[in-house]
C-alpha cells in the first residue's frame, strides 16, 4: 500500500472480496431508475477508476472491459461503447495511480476529473461515429458531481482498510 | 543482454500492450455491432447475467410504487371501479355494433372478393424499465423468446401504437418507440386519406416528412397506420398534427406531430402478433422472385419499411 502525502497511516492489504462486492454496488446503482435524471454520475466509472488508482495490480483493464460489456448489454447500447470508455479510464487510473496517491484528496479529486470526463466523451464520439446530436450539457454533469463525491468515497471505500490490527471488542470500527 | 526480471516481479503484459489489445477489441465489437448486426448472441448471453441485476435495481422502485397503491384510499378505488364499470357500459353499445359492422363489412368483402382484414391478436406485456442511454427511446418490456416474441412486431397501448420490438431477449424484449429517432411508421391521414411516413425526432416528438408545401394537411389531423409496410397492422391511431411551417426555401412542410399512445409513460402495453405474409398473385410473385434471386415477397416489402436498425 502506497502512502499519501497528508497520511502516514499505513493500511491494512485490501480483501478481494470488497473490491467486487464495490464494483457490484456501482453496477446496482448504475442499473437503478434514477440513472435517467440529468446529473446522476456513473457510478461504475468511478469505482472503477478509484480501485484502478488505489489497487492497479488488483482491477484492470480486463475487469473494466467485462463490467462495460454488462453496461452495454443492460443499456441497449452499442456493444463495446461502454467497454471502450472504462478501458481507456481504468488505463489513465493505473498510469497516474503514483501521482495522484501524491495528492491530498481534494487535489485528487482534480486530477480524476479528466479521467471522468474521458469516460462520458469517449461514449459521445461512439454515438457521433453512427449519427447523433449533441445530447446537452446535463449529459457533463456527472463527472462534476462524481468529481466532488471523490474524498467521500475514498473514505466509505478504504473504511475496512483502517480496522486496527489488534481487535478491539468494545469498538464498532 | 538479456534484461529479463526475476520471476517474481512478473506483472503479466506490459499496461499499453493491454490497452491497445481491449481498445482494439472494443473498436472492433462496435464496428460489427453497428455494421453487421451479428452479435445477439453474445448479447443474449450477457443478458442472462445482467437482466437479474436490473431486476433486483428496480425493486426499490416497484416497492414504493406499490406501497403508493396500498395505501391509496378505499374511496378513490371505488370510485375508480365505478368509473371503469360505467365506461365500460357506454362502450358497450359501440362495441357491440362495430362486432356487428365488422362481421357484415367481412361479408361483405367476400362477396366482393376482396381479401378479408386480418385480425389483431396480441399479448399483454408490462414495461419494466427504460434504456439508460440518453439517445435512445426504447424500453424493456417482461416478454421474451419464451413467450415467443419476435423481433419486428408493433406494440400498441390503449390509445395507439407505441413502438416496435427491435431486439428479443429469452425472457425480456426491447421496445424501440416511435420517439426514437432511428424509428419509421407508414401512415395516413385520416382527413384526406394521404399516405406519408412519420419519423421519430428523438425529443418525444414525431415529423411527417416529404410533404409538399402544398398538401392538405391541418392542426390536429390524425395520423393512423397505412399498413403498407406489412408490419403495423392498418387503422391504429399514431400521432396528430401539432405543428405545420411552410418554409418556402425547403421543398417540403415541415410538419410535428405529437403521439396519440402513452409513449412517454410507464404502463402495460401490448404486443401484437406479427402480421401474416401477403400473399401477391402469382404472376407478381414470379416477377419479384425474378427481380432479386431468393428475396421473398414478403422480405422485400419488409425492408422498404426499414426495420429499425439497432
Amino acid at each position: 500500500m502506497q502512502t499519501s502525502y497528508s497520511s502516514s497511516r499505513i493500511l491494512l492489504p485490501v480483501r478481494p472480496w470488497f473490491i467486487g462486492f464495490s464494483l457490484s454496488l456501482a453496477l446496482l446503482l448504475n442499473f437503478l431508475p434514477t440513472s435517467v435524471w440529468p446529473g446522476v454520475p456513473d457510478w461504475l466509472a468511478l469505482v472503477i477508476v478509484f480501485w484502478s488508482v488505489r489497487e492497479p495490480r488488483l482491477v484492470g483493464m480486463g475487469l473494466a472491459f467485462l463490467l462495460g460489456l454488462a453496461m452495454d448489454v443492460a443499456d441497449a447500447s452499442l456493444l463495446g461503447q461502454h467497454a471502450l470508455a472504462y478501458v481507456l479510464a481504468a488505463y489513465g487510473g493505473s498510469a497516474l495511480s503514483r501521482r495522484i496517491l501524491w495528492f491530498p484528496l481534494g487535489q485528487q479529486a482534480l486530477q480524476v476529473f479528466p479521467l471522468l470526463l474521458l469516460v462520458q466523451l469517449v461514449q459521445f464520439m461512439v454515438w457521433a461515429m453512427v449519427g447523433a446530436d449533441l445530447p446537452g450539457m446535463a449529459y457533463f454533469l456527472g463527472p462534476f458531481l462524481a468529481t466532488f463525491l471523490w474524498p467521500l468515497l475514498t473514505l466509505i471505500l478504504l473504511l475496512p482498510q483502517h480496522q486496527p490490527v489488534d481487535r478491539d471488542d468494545n469498538r464498532p470500527l | 543482454m538479456d534484461q529479463q526480471p526475476p520471476p517474481f516481479f512478473k506483472r503479466g503484459p506490459a499496461p499499453l500492450a493491454l490497452l491497445s489489445f481491449y481498445v482494439a477489441l472494443s473498436v472492433a465489437l462496435l464496428i460489427v455491432d453497428a455494421r453487421l448486426q451479428t452479435l445477439e448472441v453474445l448479447r443474449q448471453g450477457l443478458s442472462m447475467f445482467t437482466h437479474p441485476v436490473q431486476g433486483l435495481a428496480q425493486l426499490p422502485a416497484q416497492f414504493l410504487d406499490t406501497a403508493g397503491s396500498y395505501f391509496a384510499s378505499a374511496a378513490r378505488l371505488q370510485e375508480e371501479s365505478a368509473q371503469l364499470q360505467r365506461s365500460r357500459l357506454e362502450s358497450a353499445a359501440t362495441l357491440q355494433r362495430s362486432q356487428h359492422i365488422e362481421a357484415e363489412n367481412e361479408r361483405l368483402r367476400k362477396l366482393l372478393g376482396v381479401k378479408e382484414r386480418q385480425q389483431v391478436s396480441g399479448q399483454v406485456a408490462q414495461i419494466l424499465y427504460s434504456a439508460r442511454d440518453p439517445y435512445a427511446r426504447r424500453v424493456i418490456v417482461d416478454k421474451g423468446q419464451q413467450d415467443r416474441v419476435i423481433a419486428g412486431q408493433p406494440v400498441i397501448d390503449d390509445l395507439g401504437i407505441v413502438g416496435q420490438v427491435t431486439r428479443v431477449f429469452p425472457f425480456l424484449a426491447e421496445v424501440t418507440l416511435i420517439t426514437d429517432k432511428e424509428q419509421a411508421v407508414p401512415v395516413q391521414v385520416v382527413r384526406t386519406g394521404m399516405r406519408s411516413v412519420v419519423f421519430g425526432l428523438g425529443n418525444g416528438e414525431l415529423e411527417l416528412r416529404f410533404v409538399p408545401l402544398n398538401a392538405d394537411i391541418q392542426n390536429g389531423d390524425l395520423l393512423v397506420t397505412s399498413g403498407l409496410d406489412g408490419i403495423f397492422p392498418p387503422g391504429f391511431p399514431v400521432a396528430r398534427v401539432v405543428r405545420i411551417e411552410s418554409d418556402t426555401t425547403y421543398t417540403f412542410a415541415q410538419i410535428r406531430c405529437s403521439p396519440v399512445a402513452a409513449v412517454e409513460h410507464f404502463s402495460e402495453v401490448m404486443v401484437l402478433d406479427p402480421r401474416p405474409p401477403v400473399v401477391l398473385p402469382e404472376e407478381l410473385a414470379e416477377e419479384v422472385a425474378g427481380q432479386d434471386g431468393k428475396a421473398s415477397p414478403k422480405s422485400s416489402r419488409a425492408k422498404k419499411k426499414r426495420p429499425k436498425k439497432d
